[in-house]
């Protein structure tokens, strides 16, 4: 069929041409995959360096993001419930506190309170600090009656637990309400700050792949510079000419986050052995999580991204640059 | 199939290469243009491929005015023209076969007809036996035989040739020329730039010659 000038032609001839068209399309596309994937194993050397610069810029904050995840599950299983110790002033009588509890126990946002009274709190204070001796010798107990209250919400934030602190605090006898998630806070802000970091050194690092990746198909271009002013000359699309190096990025991120799915993996496996030896010294039925399959694919798919955004803005840049002159 | 109306071509450095240059080729022509170098051969041809815009007047190629046509149009006037060039331009990373076989894969044939087409262009220019070899392993007369498979192979209506036998013996020359020839013969529109006065005036074709960038003889009635 000669693809002639046009006109002239009925509607069946320019459907078959539609068809025409999709299916050099697909066939490209698989041409242009394979083609780019084969380029890439025969400069094995080349491509091995590229992957493995790409694989370590990504393992880098994914490695961290599990690390961090992995603190965290273990934070949640020490997390008790957020809990508010009630200090009763010392003329208090343990009856007059079992009529807080009795207030307390009419609240919807409260699920519990326990009575420590004086005589218990010295005792376990002797067991516990080891000053038995010394607390004998008083002549009188120092210690208050206590409440141990339990929040319905036991993950609250920290606003409502102040809030829910300072209204405990206004109740008949209390002397003191304290909050005892303080150390949880101060990890969860802790945990939040280092999220941040390994966003921010995520958000570099993939910066890094998408340069090293943009460069690489820039030297790629240049290589073939000849080639696409032929291609161009006789009939090649931007498109067309744009496909094997957008293929070609997308093999560099996919490589690239396969190395760093191993490095990830055999980190862990290296770990795992003194972590959980470790959580067994603390009775913690901790067991390092890894990447998992889904996560692995989502880093595959993220590298398979990162490589074609790379491509393209390399391409973009350059191949309109190649003109048949 | 090819009409120029006072073309003119300056280029941003100021230089003129074509002045007010008209002329008409029709459908089954073969026709020589011909000049010294710097005439203004290659300019004419680049603007026919629009890899030049004209600075002033109308060029028509194939029923299509080229004026103000569309950057993403561009890959598909040049599928329709077959170009064939002084060095060849083929690709030494890959077999003649490949070479000859990239518009076709650019136009998305399938692959038994790529096949089919490349052979029948290889056979054409006699080297069929050679379709897997790297054309490294070609002669100078030979590369330029597989530049004029890889630029008919599309079945074009126009062909182009910018100084096909500049490298080339005479011998050589004249067999080049004969292939020309038969391509004509089945239809197909011929503009060959060549400075080669004694082998393109023994043969009976209109001659177009350019001096300094004007269309002093053979413009024909365009």
């Amino acid at each position: 069929m000669v693809r002639g000038p046009a006109g002239g032609k009925g509607a069946s001839q320019s459907r078959t041409q539609w068809f025409d068209l999709l299916r050099a399309w697909a066939i490209h596309h698989r041409s242009s995959a394979q083609d780019s994937l084969q380029r890439l194993l025969t400069n094995a050397f080349s491509s091995v360096m590229t992957w493995l610069v790409i694989g370590i810029a990504l393992a880098m904050p994914v490695g961290l993001s599990v690390a961090l995840d992995n603190a965290r599950s273990v934070g949640s299983s020490l997390d008790s419930p957020a809990q508010l110790s009630l200090f009763l002033r010392p003329e208090m009588s343990l009856e007059a506190a079992q009529r807080v509890q009795d207030i307390l126990a009419q609240r919807a946002d409260i699920s519990g309170s326990r009575l420590v009274s004086r005589e218990q709190a010295l005792e376990e204070f002797q067991q516990l600090s080891g000053f038995g001796d010394v607390l004998s010798h008083l002549d009188s107990n120092p210690l208050p009656n206590l409440i141990i209250v339990s929040p319905a919400n036991a993950r609250m934030d920290p606003e409502t637990a102040s809030l829910l602190q300072a209204d405990l605090q206004k109740l008949p006898g209390v002397d003191r309400a304290l909050l005892d998630m303080e150390w949880v806070q101060r990890l969860n802000s802790l945990m939040a700050l280092i999220q941040r970091v390994v966003m921010a050194l995520g958000a570099i690092l993939a910066l890094g792949v998408l340069l090293v990746i943009g460069n690489t198909i820039r030297l790629a271009i240049e290589n073939r510079r000849d080639e696409i002013v032929i291609v161009k000359l006789v009939g090649g699309s931007d498109a067309f000419v744009r496909r094997p190096f957008l293929y070609t990025g997308v093999w560099y991120g996919l490589g690239g986050a396969a190395v760093s799915w191993a490095v990830i993996s055999a980190t862990l496996w290296w770990l795992q052995g003194p972590l959980e030896s470790l959580a067994v010294l603390y009775q913690s039925g901790f067991r390092v999580q890894g990447l998992g399959l889904g996560g692995g694919l989502q880093l595959l798919i993220l590298g398979a991204l990162l490589g074609l955004v790379g491509a393209w803005l390399a391409v973009s840049r350059h191949l309109t640059a190649i003109q048949p002159r | 199939m090819i009409n120029f109306d006072r073309v003119s071509k300056r280029y941003p450095e100021g230089h003129e290469a074509l002045g007010e240059v008209s002329f008409n080729i029709d459908s089954d022509e073969l026709v020589f243009l011909t000049g010294h170098s710097g005439a203004g051969k290659s300019t004419l041809l680049k603007l026919i491929m629009l890899m030049e815009r004209p600075s002033r007047g109308q060029v028509i190629v194939n029923g299509q005015n080229l004026k103000g046509m569309a950057a993403s149009k561009i890959p598909q006037l040049r599928r329709d023209i077959g170009v064939v060039f002084q060095n060849h331009q083929l690709l030494f990373d890959r077999s003649i076969f490949d070479n000859v076989a990239l518009p076709l894969e650019i136009a998305g044939y399938q692959r038994r007809e790529v096949g089919r087409r490349v052979r029948a262009a290889l056979d054409k220019v006699g080297l069929l036996a050679r379709e897997k070899d790297m054309p490294i392993t070609l002669s100078g007369g030979e590369q330029q035989r597989v530049g004029i498979a890889r630029a008919v192979v599309n079945k074009p209506r126009l062909l182009l040739a910018d100084e096909p036998t500049g490298n080339l013996d005479p011998t050589l020359s004249a067999e080049i020329m004969r292939l020309f020839e038969q391509f004509n013969q089945v239809g197909v529109t011929v503009l060959i730039a060549s400075h080669d006065l004694a082998l393109i005036s023994r043969l009976q074709y209109r001659i177009m010659t350019l001096r300094d960038g004007r269309m002093i003889t053979g413009a024909g009635d365009g």
